[in-house]
């Protein structure tokens, strides 16, 4: 009777450690899946401001300064968020996930901080050109538009 | 028994001629282009337009860098590994000593100075389509770049790859006779077809291949797998591509998609020199890309 508890004991302990080490890998995975969500919302807004932006600078829309400025302005903030928790190592295309993010965005981290601080430096300056003129908005998304490509040429792969 | 020994070596001899006369690289006449009066001021948009520098300058070049075509990209594939030469005006690690015969025998059909067949990764089955006149342009404006004396690698391929004579067969099953879309074009269609299909070779990326790395042309321009890595290049038939004329001449201007997305990959860098045609030719492109075929 002992032994049979001792047994059921020791099968009840494995089967908790077992599933503990598959919770603890899906925890991993989902740690990486919530990254790439959160940097793909991230990038989602961006996009709505550059679009705002974009419609000004090429005619679509009417050029309106306050507009202008506030689509500026959300665009600089969200330039700025902490890369080191969205970029987590592992959320790699491939390997994870729906993400287009390429492993030099990892081994090269510096080019990677570079062109994403190209992105800060350019969206603060649109802040102040959006509400200066139409013309000055136009000069200013180029840097912007540069710093999208720069960063998705080296560091974002193809559609999946 | 010796008369089948005869037939035998016989049926290798005419098997041999065979491979021999299917495969042979073909060359141009030493006097090509004698007629032709190139202009580097309008090469310098057949090299734009081409993607010359996106191959040939070394990884990561920008700006004037961009124009000393020293090579030194690697390109994976199915193949094996192929490296880019140089091919800047250097005479001994560059082209500098073609001549302009030499040079249109390797742009249109793919064939070296030495007459050996190139691999269609220098993408010749497109650029077999170019007129005479860019490409005697194009000679003209490459040798005014940069010398390199950047020594190219041999590329590191697996066999039977490594054996060049086979490629003849490849060229038999793979080159096109002609353009692509046919059919009663507009002008500006006309001069699309001809950038997308000769100078800017979409369909290299866009278009998948088979397993001999021949164009799947009945797939034209509908997307295919990634052959150095992970994802897709996308399908850029109407079926797929709805953007406006308008979208796409932006796009290829500023690389910016109408819901600003931004062009990256290998894509950037055919932006950057689809920005320094005349405006008609985008839209040239664009109103090209309208008449592909839907391939969903």
């Amino acid at each position: 009777m002992h032994r049979v508890t001792a047994i059921s004991i020791v099968s009840a302990l494995s089967i908790t450690s077992l599933a503990s080490v598959a919770t603890g890998e899906s925890h991993a995975e989902k740690a990486l899946l919530d990254a790439i969500a959160a940097r793909q919302a991230q990038m989602q807004l961006i996009s709505f401001n550059m679009g705002l932006l974009g419609a000004m600078a090429k005619g679509a829309a009417p050029y309106d300064a306050a507009t202008a400025t506030a689509a500026a302005s959300n665009l600089a903030s969200v330039a700025k968020l902490d890369r080191s928790i969205l970029w987590l190592e592992g959320s790699v295309q491939g390997q994870v996930g729906n993400t287009r993010a390429k492993a030099e965005i990892w081994t090269d981290a510096a080019g990677f901080n570079e062109d994403a601080m190209a992105l800060e430096t350019a969206a603060d300056g649109l802040i102040a050109a959006a509400g200066t003129d139409l013309a000055a908005l136009q000069a200013a998304m180029e840097p912007a538009g540069k710093a999208c490509s720069a960063c998705h040429e080296a560091y974002r792969g193809p559609k999946n | 028994m010796r008369r089948l020994r005869r037939l035998a070596l016989l049926a290798v001899l005419l098997g041999g001629t065979c491979f021999w006369w299917l495969t042979r690289p073909d060359t141009l006449p030493q006097d090509w282009g004698a007629d032709l009066i190139p202009d580097p001021a309008a090469g310098a948009l057949v090299f734009a337009a081409a993607g010359c520098a996106s191959c040939h300058a070394a990884p990561k070049a920008e700006g004037d860098a961009a124009k000393v075509l020293s090579g030194g990209h690697a390109f994976a594939s199915d193949f094996g590994t192929f490296h880019v030469p140089n091919i800047s005006p250097s005479a001994t690690a560059g082209i500098g000593g073609w001549s302009m015969q030499v040079f249109a025998q390797a742009l249109l059909h793919g064939v070296s100075p030495v007459g050996q067949h190139y691999y269609p990764a220098f993408p010749y089955a497109s650029y077999g389509l170019m007129t005479a006149q860019d490409v005697a342009d194009l000679y003209a404006y490459v040798m005014t770049l940069p010398a390199s004396e950047t020594a190219s690698l041999p590329h590191d391929l697996g066999f039977p790859f490594t054996l060049r004579r086979g490629l003849g067969l490849w060229k038999t099953l793979y080159l096109p006779e002609g353009y692509h879309v046919t059919g009663d074009l507009s002008p500006s269609e006309e001069r699309g077809r001809y950038l997308a299909e000769a100078l800017s070779h979409c369909a290299e990326c866009h278009t998948p291949r088979d397993a001999l790395g021949g164009l799947d042309r009945s797939r034209w321009l509908a997307g295919a797998p990634n052959p150095s890595g992970e994802g897709r290049t996308p399908n850029i038939t109407p079926a797929e591509l709805v953007w406006s004329e308008d979208d796409l001449g932006a796009y290829f201007t500023t690389g910016l998609t109408p819901d600003y997305d931004s062009a990256g990959g290998t894509m950037a860098a055919v932006i950057r020199n689809l920005a320094q045609l005349p405006e008609s030719d985008r839209r040239a492109i664009a109103a090209y890309l309208k008449r592909v075929p839907a391939i969903p």
